[in-house]
């Protein structure tokens, strides 16, 4: 078939289309694939040329000398480590924090609820940079409370410590959103109230109800809180670098300003892992991405 | 505070006992210490001068000074553009996959790897689109070798406004459709019916029964998706080192090192962020309050 023909058949059909009574949608949705091609072309090419970047550090060959050679940098291990061990006492930290704040709101401080979400949705407000910012100034000094004579001993970011703690901190907040809306989703979804009567009635007593009965039914709110919260750990740099701390967003960072494949594979396999993470998001939850607001 | 005492009363074995506060301490003791005071010493600071009076020069000195002017301006510019740009892409690509028609198959792919997107920013994202769009970028040698398009001789710079707003397309669109799609599902079936019923077209349909309902979340996650760009460092600052002073690089200098000569006018640079992005989320709340009377 040529095309004009073709083109012209096409055509036709639309407009009949166009012409029967409306049933529900169109059966050829062009303007659809237009749009759905166009944004995944977007959304791949930049990985693909990343990928293919990567993959050409032998001169006329490809190979994947960039990932042995990003991978076996000392640096790059030790960073890498210590991001996914920041990562994981922030996981720990924020739900030993958020679990129990969520839960006695729900079942006995109801009137806390408004404050404790707005306090929550605050970080949407107070970029990283600015919540380093504050972080930095309010810490840098020994701590004095304001209007009164309270005050710590040494300043935070001065001992290896205070900063880890400012750090940790600092992510929490950067997490806080999407913990505190996984969980308390989480535990309406399961009604916590129930459970902890059915267990109370059973003879069990608080740390029984909250081991036993209360995080493991909050295990999918739970998990996919914490790959959020991963997310946006492993690959931060804002925070990391103002605090100096020798995190994987930094190296990476650094990397990229003196030399040119290594940076691309560890973009690539960065890449990968934030797939990893919201794909068991995806199939825990079955549905909703989250999305996070490390940018 | 008045409405804290309000649904005690309901409550029925309520002891209004200040000991069940006990329970949500530590969280208020945690967001006191990494959140609220370091907002707070912001706040204060923006209104104090270097000998710790009260004073208004940081405000007066914000708004008068042009180079501060100009990123605040640059930031919104960038932000908007990538917010209207990203918000339209969006949701022509939601409608796509959800009543677009197409294979269902489909959706749940573009939905994870738009959550996967919306996720990949920062470093790696810059690092991503030098690979694309940079001089030696795959992309740019496509057009120079195939189409003999040789787009940095054209006048395209990766470095520069229109390049960090195509790579902070890269998250911003995405995040569009992870808000659009669930919004698009809600449109019931019967409102077409009813249209199509009382003789109406489907441009009649879009344009007077689907576009008004979807109006407020569209506007909504559009002033969103402004604050995420708004807010914005790690990526602009990887990809253009600083060369393009949009606001919060602004404040990443004045952080490392006082460039502005007045800690106060650092303060207040960074207060005048944070009113930005809060008057962004008022309105997304506002509009989202409007949209759920629809969209349930």
């Amino acid at each position: 078939m040529n095309l004009p023909f073709g083109w012209l058949q096409f055509a036709q059909n639309r407009f009949k289309r166009q012409q029967k009574p409306p049933d529900g949608r169109r059966k050829t949705p062009f303007w659809s694939w237009v749009w759905f091609i166009g944004g995944t072309l977007y959304l791949a090419l930049p990985l693909l040329a990343t990928f293919s970047f990567s993959l050409q550090m032998k001169r006329d060959t490809i190979s994947l000398q960039a990932y042995k050679s990003a991978f076996a940098d000392p640096a790059f291990i030790n960073s890498f480590l210590f991001s996914i061990g920041l990562a994981t006492v922030t996981i720990i930290a924020s739900i030993a924090l958020i679990v129990p704040t969520a839960y006695w709101i729900r079942l006995r401080l109801p009137q806390a609820r408004r404050t404790v979400e707005f306090i929550t949705l605050l970080p949407f407000v107070i970029p990283a940079i600015i919540l380093v910012f504050g972080l930095i100034r309010i810490y840098s000094q020994p701590l004095s409370i304001p209007f009164t004579s309270l005050s710590m001993g040494q300043s935070l970011t001065n001992s290896k410590y205070g900063t880890l703690i400012l750090i940790v901190a600092g992510y929490m907040v950067l997490g806080l959103p999407y913990m505190y809306r996984s969980i308390d989703t989480g535990m309406r979804t399961v009604d916590v109230r129930t459970l902890t009567e059915a267990a109370q009635s059973l003879g069990a007593n608080w740390y029984t109800i909250m081991t036993r009965v209360i995080l493991p039914n909050l295990r999918t709110a739970l998990l996919s809180g914490a790959l959020l919260t991963f997310a946006i750990v492993v690959g931060e740099v804002v925070l990391a670098s103002y605090l100096g701390v020798a995190a994987f967003g930094p190296y990476l960072f650094l990397l990229g300003q003196h030399r040119a494949f290594e940076p691309a594979a560890l973009t690539f396999a960065t890449f990968l892992l934030t797939w990893i993470a919201m794909g068991i998001i995806q199939l825990v939850t079955g549905g909703q991405g989250q999305t996070t607001g490390a940018h | 505070m008045a409405e804290t005492a309000l649904p005690s009363l309901k409550v029925k074995r309520s002891k209004p006992d200040w000991r069940v506060w006990l329970g949500v301490l530590p969280f208020f003791l945690f967001a006191l210490l990494f959140l609220i005071l370091p907002s707070l010493k912001l706040f204060v600071g923006s209104f104090t001068n270097d000998k710790g009076q009260l004073t208004l020069n940081n405000i007066l000195q914000l708004i008068t000074q042009q180079s501060i002017l100009d990123s605040y301006w640059l930031s919104i510019k960038i932000s908007a553009v990538t917010a209207i740009g990203g918000g339209l892409i969006g949701f022509l690509l939601a409608y796509s996959v959800t009543v677009g028609g197409l294979p269902k198959i489909l959706r749940p792919i573009l939905i994870t790897f738009s959550g996967v997107a919306s996720n990949f920013a920062g470093v790696p994202l810059a690092f991503a689109f030098v690979a694309t769009l940079g001089r030696t970028g795959f992309i740019t040698y496509l057009l120079s070798h195939f189409l003999n398009l040789k787009i940095y001789d054209a006048g395209f710079n990766l470095y520069s406004f229109l390049g960090l707003s195509l790579t902070y397309m890269y998250f911003q669109f995405p995040l569009m459709i992870l808000i659009m799609a669930p919004a698009l599902d809600g449109l019931k079936p019967e409102w077409r019916e009813a249209a199509e019923n009382l003789g109406a077209t489907g441009t009649q349909y879009w344009l007077r029964v689907a576009l008004p309902i979807l109006l407020p979340t569209i506007l909504g996650t559009m002033i969103l998706l402004f604050g995420n760009a708004f807010g914005a460092y790690a990526t602009a600052y990887a990809l253009t080192g600083g060369a393009l002073p949009i606001i919060t690089i602004q404040i990443g200098a004045q952080i490392r090192g006082d460039v502005l000569h007045n800690p106060g006018l650092g303060y207040a640079m960074a207060l005048g962020m944070v009113v930005i992005m809060g008057i962004s989320l008022l309105g997304y709340s506002l509009l989202q309050g409007r949209t759920e009377r629809w969209l349930k």
